[in-house]
């Protein structure tokens, strides 16, 4: 099988792109050994990252096993999940009151 | 196993054998470089700082650029001032002539400006490196190695292939007994719990936490999302989405080795082992801390493509993102993209790159070495006034 997307961690609910995918294809990827399947909802280029499980506002993104930021809206399985649907937890100087 | 290195009057091992032409201040930095453009082995740094800085600010510049002139790759310095600038020109002097390599001085105002200053130069710079030719390698242990590790330019490929391949090859530097140091501290941010848990002690792991705190909150003061400056526009394009995601991925660079201790910018480590120390993301600054710090090899990983190298020490460069390395094949060393097509594991392609520290230590040019690629910069931690 040729290697589409990788998933680093168990734990994440995001799936990193290994080659430019486009909208409405299916992507193939492993989970521990395991095949999944999912149809994207949009374009992805390759490095970045699609969703794998729905992700609710305000949850966090779990890359590598770890929080990489929370989500803004909802995010669908299948969905790119990059900076205009995520914000990060760290540095957040636009939030001082 | 061993190298060829060049050793040093206070038993320290250099990679490389230079004369280096040292401006205290960005005033005699021509002066600096045209005596260096004279003579083979010479190479000035390009300092563009040293004047009008105040407190810890002033320090570092100072200190910087004496741990540069005291590097182990260093063989001899003409450290070449103006005359009246902040740096005290003497102090520098001496203290790099404390290692027991040979400094000269030349003062701009002192010999009466650009052409009687860069000949008295020229003439001092002619000798050394005549006196410096006669240094022969000798055969060294790889523990003698001070290895600098870095990542520019990061993208998808860095924190999934690159990163953890330089890790392996620092990890089997460090149990052949050498030093690796870690560093960047703005892209520790999100990730700096794992790294503190290796922290050799409680107290350390401690250190690490209130050094990205104090990182972070000196980005807060700033009143933005740090995501205009990091990650950068280039990570963001690459796939990197925050300073989370992008530190995640750099901290794989470290290995898996216990941390033994935190350096400040510039400072050298005591013992050997895996070192952090506090530099800026920005490649140049922190490589030329590390350098000041003693490293005497960089290995630097990078998705998107960089030239950098620095005056004083090869800079290896490593990306596994195979159109990169085809795009900039110039200034790559080292394709990992093996291990994202999954023909090589992170564990072979880290064997290559330590082979290749070991190549470079031993002598072999560097992409970034034989293209004269000279990045330099000390990291300022105040305006000037």
């Amino acid at each position: 099988m040729q290697k589409q997307a990788i998933v680093i961690n168990i734990k994440d609910n995001v799936a990193t792109t290994v080659t430019n995918l486009s909208k409405g294809s299916p992507v193939n990827f492993l989970i521990n050994q395991d095949v999944k399947t999912i149809i994207l909802n949009d374009d992805l280029p390759i490095g970045h990252k699609f969703a794998i499980k729905d992700i609710n506002p305000g949850e966090n993104i779990i890359k590598y096993g770890e929080s990489i930021g929370r989500a803004i809206t909802l995010i669908k399985k299948g969905d790119h999940v990059h900076i205009h649907n995520i914000v990060s937890n760290r540095g957040r100087g636009d939030l001082n009151s | 196993m061993k190298f060829k290195g060049y050793l040093r009057p206070n038993g320290k091992i250099g990679t490389r054998n230079y004369l280096a032409i040292i401006p205290t201040s960005v005033c005699s930095a021509t002066v600096a470089f045209n005596i260096a453009s004279q003579i083979p082995q010479a190479v000035a740094l390009p300092n563009q700082h040293g004047c009008c800085q105040i407190g810890a600010d002033h320090e570092q510049t100072v200190k910087t650029l004496i741990g540069l002139g005291k590097n182990p790759n260093v063989a001899a310095a003409l450290i070449v001032g103006l005359g009246c600038e902040g740096v005290p020109i003497q102090k520098v002097a001496e203290e790099i002539a404390s290692t027991g390599k040979a400094v000269k001085t030349v003062i701009i105002q002192d010999c009466g400006g650009t052409l009687k200053a860069t000949a008295q130069g020229i003439q001092l710079a002619s000798k050394m490196a005549r006196e410096i030719s006669l240094i022969e390698t000798q055969e060294f242990h790889i523990n003698e190695l001070c290895l600098g590790i870095e990542c520019g330019g990061s993208d998808f490929t860095s924190g999934l292939a690159s990163n953890p391949a330089v890790g392996v090859a620092s990890d089997l530097l460090i149990e052949s007994g050498g030093t690796s140091i870690l560093s960047e501290t703005t892209e520790f941010i999100g990730a700096e719990h794992i790294l503190a848990k290796r922290a050799k002690d409680p107290e350390l792991g401690q250190k690490i936490l209130d050094l990205v705190k104090n990182c972070e909150n000196r980005a807060k003061m700033m009143n933005v999302d740090i995501r205009g400056g990091q990650p950068t526009p280039g990570n963001i394009r690459g796939g990197i989405s925050s300073i989370e995601e992008k530190s995640l991925g750099c901290i794989y660079k470290a290995g898996s080795s216990s941390i033994q201790g935190v350096l400040q910018y510039g400072e050298t480590p005591k013992e050997k082992g895996l070192y952090v120390m506090d530099t800026p993301g920005q490649d140049v600054e922190s490589i030329t801390g590390m350098v000041a710090g003693g490293a005497t090899i960089i290995i630097f990983t990078t998705g998107r493509g960089t030239p950098t190298g620095s005056p004083l020490v090869p800079v290896i460069k490593i990306t596994a993102n195979s159109e990169t390395y085809n795009n900039m094949a110039d200034n790559i060393d080292i394709n990992a993209s093996s291990i994202i097509s999954g023909e090589k594991t992170i564990s072979q392609v880290g064997q290559e790159i330590f082979e290749e520290v070991i190549a470079v230590a031993n002598g072999k040019l560097t992409k970034a070495e034989s293209l004269g690629h000279n990045e330099f910069g000390i990291y300022k931690i105040a305006p000037t006034f």
